[in-house]
């Protein structure tokens, strides 16, 4: 069907939805071969095409993953999937089928409590999807029905199969063309501008519309977002049918807003499930943390522990009970039914009755502990004000929760350059042409050279080679104007009227800056681009072709034909693309000044034209449409005739636009350098532009020494790889083989040493990555590796997107699996960010893809350093934390049980009351610990944002080694022998009631209980350092309900137990002094050792603060510099420390 | 040996010091641990102090305490087990649930000190598994409570003590199957007089398990009549309703069975079987002297190797004397103070170390 996009009348952003659309021939993935064939208008085909019948799905989104009738099975069978939940689901089971020690309900309540936790917060996400869903689903489209608009739901949108009602590929009213911003969270770049096609755009009526007759052949659908192949072929009654290319700047995505048009017709192409939003949406793979895989390993321990206490108890109760008065004393006789069970399955069920009675050793809520702090703790990135950024009104955003303490384990940081370090804001800083420099605007019209500045020779070009490269400036771009309200066609102060938007800054900036040479951008209308020169007369050009940028080219052009006819192509690009394609002898004069330029940091283009004849013109026009139109390889296609076309022109000058940093950014390289993380950039700019970035971001130290990689230092030569593997050789005897063999103690800690840098580019990366064939190469990758993972800084330029995945990867397999965090910001750092363990996309200028993408998205750069220095530093020490307390307070919770086997003949008789079992990990200890795991700040803030060298000390998983596992365990082991013994020689008393009675069995395990609780919670109450009313309302809350339950517990006869255990049991146990005494004794003997700890750390970290202060002296006056634009600092471009 | 007592002053203040940082969040330093150290001091005098003595006793408790057996106040344990030919209930060792009269013997032993306050008389068993699992789960509580369903059909629980001869047994289950039935006389020979001191066996159960967790069946007529159509557990030689004479201390209310019913939670253990009260306030309520105690030796615990002792103790408001809790006390505090004095020590060395690292060098 057609149908029409309306905008709200004020002109406003209205929103609507396209089902994607569309297409065909495939390139890439086998799956999604073959084309769909899309059919507008009433009319049947026409019978020459062979029509295959084809069917589409409805237009209908679903991203929910339950319906209402399947949510029970489907949710259950997922949660069992799990290998924690399918354990206790065994336990629960053994428990149902076996004669064991404890009832069903002591792991059946847990679990169902986990189960039920677990999917409310499902089954409430889906909801939400499902509302969201709904949302889309139900609202209002227009649709052109028999000439006329029916409004209706936008599910009933349909790529239908019998010709009625077809869907789109845009047309577009008014001007031809609309800008389309971003929709609600799922975007495309910023903004954008999309095109009708060019046949289409006359119909403007929902009667011509209903009049057209098309077919669309399109790709199958596919994930990618920014690739889209197709083609219409209009048919019209009497003519021809007309076949035009579709490309991606012919689709609008799902999701998408019209920005500056009122309305479009579209055709819906891709619906539904099929929409490339909706394929993108379902492709996201999951990341998992390294704590997750300490957890499963210290799982492992524990189970092992269980099974050997098991093993252990059945032994022990066989060779006990081989004394037939132990087996069976006169009073105490086993059923005919026990008696007659084979021995071997006594035996067998006896081990599992054992592993009932211990199986909470392991700990069941802990996985919804860990999960629900891990999604409240989310919350603390997208609230915390100091990342909240002004600017664009818009805070951290957090895209998974599951990966927050894995920001404190970082130890490699990849970095786009533009946009990341930098601002991406540009701005024209001077140009040169033919050889001659040009600096500051004078808006002479005759005279903006510049005449002070190092360069000797200055002067001017000629007039016409001035005036011809600040046309292509104006020409040679994909730059959009957007009027300010209402135009009134008075253009004298350009910047008031006009906003100038395109994908890329850069080409703004240049635009900006021939404006300001006099050459004013008026604008694209009907395919004519009018300039305004500095005569202030009217120029117009016909716009024929665009050759769009992309980033393996590096570089676009423009074909314009002048009003006297001429045909003329503009191409900028980057100096490496462009040198080799123009007239080699124009080339030196240009190449001082651009490397010039990108030694101080800026981004330089150069800028190239010729002139085409009218023969010419045709064949490339030819070769161009027919390009566009394959529908097959059409990328490949494309590129070689830009190949053939690109070729042969004539440089005309160089421009310089310069890149801000980032503010703070500095200052946070050197932060994260100082938390011991390795930061590596990865950037598509030019060498010289990205080292002196690195200065000017102090990533290289004037002291670090550079190894240098690249095309210049390994030549060009055929004896390339001799050359590498030399330098490789030499770098790595001098990392590694001289060093003295000290690095074990000082793994971090390289500071002390000789830093080194290394900068490498992309070729010779490829080089290293893919050698040839032949011989010694094949070790260049470890060589290499090991040579980068000595330095402190990697500078890697030129980089492809997918070469920056790469470099992710290979350092991301090494060896310890380092955690590796990308951050970038635009659609070129996407592959690095989903390659990283963690993914940090900067929500930026140039478009959502990364932040959308990512883990994690900040405003800027410098909010880094508190994401990883203070959240991440905190995120890690409150789930380490959180999981070493779980397996001790469950082994201190178990041990007693086990020992009490000893004493009671090996009979599996618990120590605790069910309600005890049940309750001890879901209601007594469950909540102190979920409000310290999401409070605690060990260290303030503040100090933690300050003081980077404190990131290191939770470097390498540090608080979930085998060590600090093993102090935890044996300090529940210590704590656990400590209440079971104490109250055993308490009970070796006659009586512990002032009026001679006696306690029982119960009393003995509320006692042990009673001290339990209490010694676990204390702990975790002198583990706190960050107290917060949540943090006093759950630790004296859990106490204040343990003894309130138990008093109740054990205040009524409940009719629905058999037996009345604990009547009275707790009331009775707080009647006797003694309980008292021995209660308070054995909280203060488990907790002493954790007190003594606490006091010898205190005098240790006073006498640690006395040194400090004076070594800190140093680190802080370094960091204190102020971070002014070092850029200017032509000093770094001395390379005085380059090999 | 002039150690100082703990100030009494002392005792009170130290854990809210401690509470206090703890609510601070602020790590407990060495005076914290100096101060628990004399805070234990204060519970150990008090563990110790014998009941009736002076001050000047709890004085040198700190050195007495571990030697606490030489205490007079020690409970005193006869084992009349018999395992040895020279007891004189040897000849009782073999003994079955059924010997009818039942086997008695006698044993005199001296009382050195006399017993002040109100006695305390266990019985006391060794190796007798009453926490064994299948023990512990055999007993059917909404029959003990008087649930007139149960009482005719027990719980599978009780198995394999729930029915005897297709009746079903009340008190059902292995727990009151076994109870313990000796019965122990003591005399006071004083020249060859036989004195039976009066043994009172009301109060010895909990208060609530006799007048609310244990109830004899409801319904008309007397206990006889309630347990119509139920059967005696195998091994009492009497049903249920004829365990006392006394209308409130008989049938599932009997003091002597709920002490039972209570499991104890080691093998060895003892259960308080009567009470020895002081008559007035001239007297001790056991004087020192001779005695004898009579024994009706019903219940075997040769077969399993148990022991049976009798206990007399007194108690004082803190329960029984426990020599544990003192010691562990006295330890405790020994090491908090001795760590409290060491860490004062080093504050004070660090505290001029710390002066001295100002001066930069």
């Amino acid at each position: 069907m057609v149908f029409k996009v309306p905008s709200n009348p004020n002109h406003s952003v209205s929103s609507f939805l396209f089902r994607r659309c569309a297409v065909a021939a495939c390139a890439g993935e086998e799956k999604r071969v073959g084309t769909r064939t899309v059919v507008v208008g009433h009319r049947p085909v026409s019978e020459t095409d062979a029509y295959v019948a084809q069917k589409f799905c409805d237009n209908r989104i679903v991203s929910s993953k339950y319906t209402l009738w399947n949510f029970l099975p489907k949710n259950l069978f997922e949660q069992f999937r799990r290998i924690a939940n399918f354990y206790f689901l065994i336990i629960f089971l053994v428990q149902v089928i076996v004669d064991t020690p404890t009832s069903p309900v002591t792991s059946g309540l847990p679990l169902f409590f986990v189960i039920t936790v677990t999917a409310i917060k499902q089954g409430y996400e889906d909801w939400l999807r499902h509302r969201a869903d709904n949302e889309v689903n139900k609202s209002n489209v227009f649709i052109v029905e028999n000439a006329k608009q029916v409004q209706k739901e936008s599910e009933k949108i349909k790529v239908t199969v019998n010709g009625e009602v077809r869907l789109l590929s845009l047309k577009l009213v008014g001007r031809g063309r609309c800008v389309v911003r971003a929709g609600g969270g799922m975007s495309c770049p910023g903004e954008l501008t999309h095109y009708a096609v060019r046949d289409t755009t006359v119909l403007c009526t929902d009667e011509a519309i209903d009049a057209l007759t098309a077919t669309i052949e399109c790709e199958q659908p596919q994930p990618d977002l920014y690739k889209f192949v197709g083609r219409i072929i209009i048919y019209r009654s009497n003519q021809e049918p007309v076949a035009r290319s579709l490309g991606p700047e012919n689709l609008l995505l799902k999701g998408a807003t019209l920005k500056n048009t009122k309305k479009i017709y579209g055709v819906a192409v891709y619906t539904g499930m099929e929409t490339k939003m909706a394929l993108n949406y379902q492709g996201k793979s999951q990341k998992r943390s390294a704590v997750e895989k300490s957890i499963n390993a210290f799982l492992i321990v524990y189970l092992c522990i269980l099974l050997s206490k098991a093993t252990v108890c059945t032994t022990l109760k066989y060779v006990w009970q081989s004394n037939p008065f132990n087996d069976e004393p006169w009073y105490n006789e086993k059923t005919k039914k026990e008696r007659e069970t084979f021995k071997v399955l006594r035996m067998f069920t006896d081990f599992l009755s054992f592993m009932v009675l211990f199986n909470f050793i392991i700990p069941v809520s802990m996985y919804v502990t860990v999960e629900m702090q891990k999604f409240l703790g989310s919350f603390f990135i997208s609230w915390d004000k100091e990342m909240y950024d002004e600017e664009i009104k818009e805070g951290a955003l957090v895209n998974t929760s599951d990966l927050n303490e894995e920001l404190g384990q970082v130890e490699y940081v990849f970095t786009d350059k533009t946009g990341t370090l930098t601002e991406n804001s540009m701005e024209f800083i001077e140009c040169c042409i033919d050889g001659h420099k040009y600096k500051d605007c004078i808006s002479e019209v005759d005279g903006f050279s510049q005449t002070d500045g190092p360069l000797k020779y200055y002067g001017k070009a000629e007039k016409s080679r001035e005036e011809l490269f600040l046309r292509a400036l104006c020409l040679c771009h994909t730059v959009q104007i957007k009027e300010a309200d209402q135009v009134d066609g008075l253009i004298g102060h350009p910047e008031h009227r006009y906003t100038y938007i395109s994908s890329s800054p850069d080409e703004i900036a240049l635009v900006k800056g021939a404006e300001k040479y006099g050459f004013t951008f008026l604008g694209l209308e009907n395919n004519f681009m009018k300039i305004r020169n500095q005569k202030n007369e009217m120029e117009t050009y016909q716009l024929l072709h665009v050759l769009n940028f992309d980033p393996v080219r590096r570089r676009m052009s423009v074909i314009v034909r002048t009003t006297t006819g001429k045909l003329l192509l503009f191409c900028k690009g980057a100096d490496s693309s462009i040198f080799p394609r123009v007239q080699q002898e124009e080339i030196q004069q240009t190449k001082v000044h651009v490397d010039r330029n990108a030694m101080d940091g800026y981004r330089t283009l150069c800028v190239a034209f010729k002139e085409l004849t009218q023969k010419e013109y045709d064949k490339i026009d030819r070769q161009l449409n027919e390009a566009k139109m394959a529908l097959q390889d059409r990328e490949e296609k494309m590129a070689k005739v830009f190949e053939d076309t690109e070729a042969d022109m004539h440089l005309i000058g160089a421009t310089a636009v310069e890149d801000r940093l980032q503010e703070q950014s500095a200052e946070t390289i050197e932060a994260l350098h100082a938390a011991g993380m390795k930061v590596w950039v990865l950037t598509g700019d030019k060498m010289e532009t990205a080292k002196s970035t690195c200065y000017a971001c102090r990533l290289f130290q004037t002291s670090t020494e550079l190894l240098e990689l690249t095309a210049k230092t390994v030549g060009e030569s055929e004896r390339k790889e001799d050359r590498l593997h030399e330098l490789l050789m030499e770098y790595h005897k001098k990392l590694i083989q001289d060093v003295p063999k000290n690095r074990g103690g000082l793994k971090r800690s390289w500071t002390l040493s000789q830093e080194y840098g290394l900068i490498i580019d992309g070729s010779t990366l490829s080089l290293i990555l893919n050698p040839s064939q032949d011989s010694s190469s094949s070790n260049y990758k470890n060589i290499f590796l090991q040579i980068c993972l000595k330095c402190t800084a990697v500078l890697c330029c030129r980089m492809a997107p997918l070469q920056k995945a790469q470099i992710v990867r290979m350092v991301k397999n090494t060896k310890g699996s380092p955690i590796t965090l990308s951050i970038g910001d635009g659609a070129n750092d996407v592959s690095m960010i989903l390659e990283a363990h963690v993914g940090i996309g900067i929500k930026g200028k140039e478009g959502r893809q990364a932040s959308r993408n990512s883990d994690y998205a900040v405003p800027k750069f410098k909010h880094l350093r508190k994401l990883l220095l203070a959240h991440g530093h905190l995120y890690y020490v409150r789930i380490a934390h959180l999981v070493q307390y779980f397996f001790y307070k469950n082994l201190c919770f178990i041990l007693p049980q086990f020992l009490y086997q000893f004493f009671c003949g090996f009979s599996q008789q618990p120590l605790y009351d069910a309600a005890y079992l049940t309750m001890y990990n879901i209601c007594f200890t469950s909540l102190p610990i979920l409000a310290y795991s999401l409070l605690e700040q060990h260290i303030n803030i503040d100090t933690l944002t300050a003081d980077p060298q404190l990131y290191m000390k939770v470097s390498d998983n540090a608080m979930l080694q085998w060590k600090p596992f093993l102090y935890w365990t044996f300090l529940g082991a210590f704590e656990g022998l400590v209440f079971f013994f104490g109250v055993y020689f308490l009970f070796q008393n006659s009586s512990l009631e002032d009026n001679g009675k006696v306690f029982g069995n119960w009393t003995f395990g509320t006692i042990v209980f009673t001290v339990l609780v209490f010694t676990v919670t204390l702990k975790l109450a002198l583990d706190t350092r960050f107290w917060t009313w949540m943090n006093h309302f759950v630790i004296w809350g859990s106490l204040a309900f343990y003894v309130f339950f138990s008093f109740f517990w054990g205040g009524v006869i409940w009719p629905f137990l058999k037996q009345q255990r604990m009547y009275f049991v707790f009331a009775h146990m707080l009647t006797s002094v003694s309980t008292w005494l021995a209660i308070i004794l054995l909280i203060f003997i488990s907790l002493f050792p954790e007190i003594l700890l606490i006091v010898l750390k205190n005098i240790k970290e006073k006498s640690h603060q006395v040194r400090n202060k004076i070594i800190r002296k140093v680190p802080d006056s370094l960091s204190a510099r102020p971070s002014v634009r070092p850029l200017l600092l032509r000093t770094f471009s001395d390379e005085s420390n380059v090999l | 040996t002039e150690q100082a007592p703990a100030p009494p002053g002392d005792t009170g203040r130290p854990p809210d010091r401690m509470t206090q940082r703890l609510l601070e969040g602020t790590p407990p330093d060495h005076q914290t641990v100096l101060e628990m150290g004399f805070w234990s001091w204060g519970v150990v005098t008090l563990q110790n102090e014998c009941p009736g003595n002076t001050l000047a006793y709890s004085s040198i408790s700190f050195f007495y305490s571990p030697t606490v057996n030489d205490c007079p106040f020690f409970p005193l344990q006869i084992d009349y087990t018999g395992t040895e030919p020279s007891s004189p209930c040897n000849k009782c060792l073999n003994v079955s649930w059924d010997s009818s009269p039942p086997c008695t013997c006698t044993i005199n032993f001296t009382l050195e000190h006399s017993f002040e306050s109100n006695v305390f008389m266990y019985y006391g068993l060794s190796n007798f598994y009453q926490n064994h699992r299948r023990y512990v789960k055999s007993r059917d509580d909404s029959q003990l409570n008087g649930d007139n369903a149960s009482l005719l059909n027990p719980s599978k629980e009780c198995e394999p003590y729930r029915t005897n001869e297709d009746k079903p047994i009340a008190p059902c289950g292995a727990i009151a199957n076994s109870m313990f039935n000796d019965t122990l006389e003591l005399y006071r020979i004083d020249n060859d007089t036989r004195t039976p001191i009066t043994l009172i066996k009301k109060g010895i159960a909990w208060w609530t398990d006799k007048n609310v967790k244990f109830r004899n069946p409801t319904g008309d007529g007397n206990l006889t009549a309630l347990f119509q159509g139920t059967t005696k557990p195998v091994n009492w030689p009497k049903p249920v309703y004829m365990l006392d004479s006394e209308p409130d201390n008989n049938g599932f209310i009997n003091e002597d069975f709920i002490v039972w019913m209570r499991t104890a939670a080691l093998p060895t253990f003892r259960k308080l079987y009567r009470l020895i009260e002081r008559k007035n306030n001239l007297q001790p309520t056991l004087q020192a002297g001779k005695y004898s105690l009579d024994i009706a030796y019903n219940y075997p615990v040769h077969s399993f190797d148990g022991r049976k002792r009798m206990i007399l103790s007194t108690i004082s408001w803190m329960g029984g004397k426990n020599p544990f809790l003192g010691i562990a006390y006295i330890t405790v505090g020994s090491i908090c103070f001795f760590l409290g004095v060491v860490l004062l020590i080093i504050h004070h060395k660090y505290g001029n170390r710390n002066t001295s690292a100002d001066i930069p060098n």
